[in-house]
């Protein structure tokens, strides 16, 4: 693959050598002719001086048979710029910007970029995990089916303890798929399955009713 | 009529005092408070500290009730992501953006967006300028 990625900061550094180990054709693109220059004297001429937004510069490098354009700036605009010069002048099919403020996700994928990344929301996200304390873990995000998959553990505070599946009001668009008990094996739940403290419930949802799903299921 | 302008540079405060004299309700956004003394003591807007690419901010500004938002930063990326927002996030019903570049300004013109190259313009105003003179030195 061809794989374009603007800026060469930290994050694109790395990105490019990693890319370049998978054996893929990178090329980066740098405003910094500094950086530029280490990059090129460390690995060989896989960087390109120039500004990564501008349509004459990604013409420049044959953006036109890229597979795929990264944006890591430091700046929310200038990968959202970058993403759609590639998209809209060198129709490059998968565009994957970086983001600062997580809030921006939908408006850049409202505006064609097809994969954003937030470093605030990967970090939450550990954090989320790591707490063994929070009662609901987003485990996976399904963007196509507008669904999440989500960990929601029962504690002995929950006032659905003993009570039986068929009992919950959930919202309509979830699902639970598992239920892995405190002690003994994982289970796939029935209507008639009771929940017991310590439960820990595997549940497919919309992101929106996230939150009702696990008030359902905790009672609290 | 509700007017936002991002960026309280030479442009962005001449032209909000212009539509403040005009009796507009006027709000200028500025993530530098300097900026503000551009403005004329005389002005009876708004000045408003916070970043044009921040749904929040803009929201402070009142954008969701704003007529015309204009993008008149130095950075034509911010110019373009925050009229991106006015337009597709806050419906606002004009947008206006200055892109510098004109390579930029073609493109998002043909996204659909109402762009201003002041480099084109400028290039343009002064080539007819010089054309009108020759054209005298003619007769």
């Amino acid at each position: 693959m061809y794989i374009i990625v603007v800026g060469g900061g930290r994050l694109g550094y790395y990105l490019l050598k990693a890319l370049l180990n998978e054996g893929h054709e990178v090329l980066v693109l740098e405003k910094d002719a500094r950086i530029c220059k280490t990059i090129t004297d460390e690995l060989g001429s896989v960087c390109f001086r120039g500004d990564g937004c501008e349509a004459a510069t990604l013409a420049e490098v044959g953006t036109g048979r890229a597979d795929m354009l990264v944006a890591v700036t430091g700046d929310d605009e200038d990968n959202l710029v970058s993403c759609q010069v590639a998209k809209h002048k060198h129709n490059v099919p998968r565009t994957i910007a970086r983001l600062r403020n997580p809030q921006n996700a939908a408006l850049f994928k409202k505006l064609g970029v097809d994969v954003t990344i937030s470093t605030t929301d990967i970090i939450l996200e550990a954090i989320e995990r790591e707490v063994p304390t929070h009662p609901a873990t987003q485990l996976l995000t399904i963007d196509e089916k507008g669904l999440v998959i989500v960990d929601v553990k029962i504690s002995s505070e929950s006032t659905t303890v003993g009570k039986a599946v068929k009992e919950l009001s959930l919202p309509k668009e979830s699902k639970l798929a598992l239920i892995i008990p405190h002690e003994g094996s994982a289970h796939v739940p029935a209507a008639n399955t009771v929940l017991k403290a310590g439960d820990q419930i595997i549940a497919v949802t919309s992101p929106e009713t996230k939150e009702a799903l696990q008030a359902a299921l905790r009672g609290i | 009529m509700k007017i936002i302008i991002m960026g309280c540079g030479r442009v962005g405060a001449r032209f909000a005092s212009l539509m403040d004299e005009e009796g507009h309700e006027v709000t200028v956004l500025d993530n530098d408070t300097y900026s503000f003394r551009r403005l004329p003591p005389s002005f009876g807007g708004t000045a408003l500290f916070g970043n044009g690419i921040d749904e929040e901010a803009l929201k402070r500004a009142g954008i969701e009730e704003a007529d015309i938002f204009v993008a008149l930063t130095q950075g034509d990326n911010r110019n373009v992501m925050s009229c991106q927002i006015a337009k597709h996030i806050f419906n606002v019903p004009r947008v206006m953006c200055r892109i510098y570049d004109p390579l930029r300004e073609e493109m998002y013109s043909a996204l659909g967006m109402e762009t201003i190259s002041p480099t084109k313009v400028f290039a343009q105003l002064l080539k007819e300028k010089i054309e009108k003179v020759e054209a005298k030195a003619e007769d």
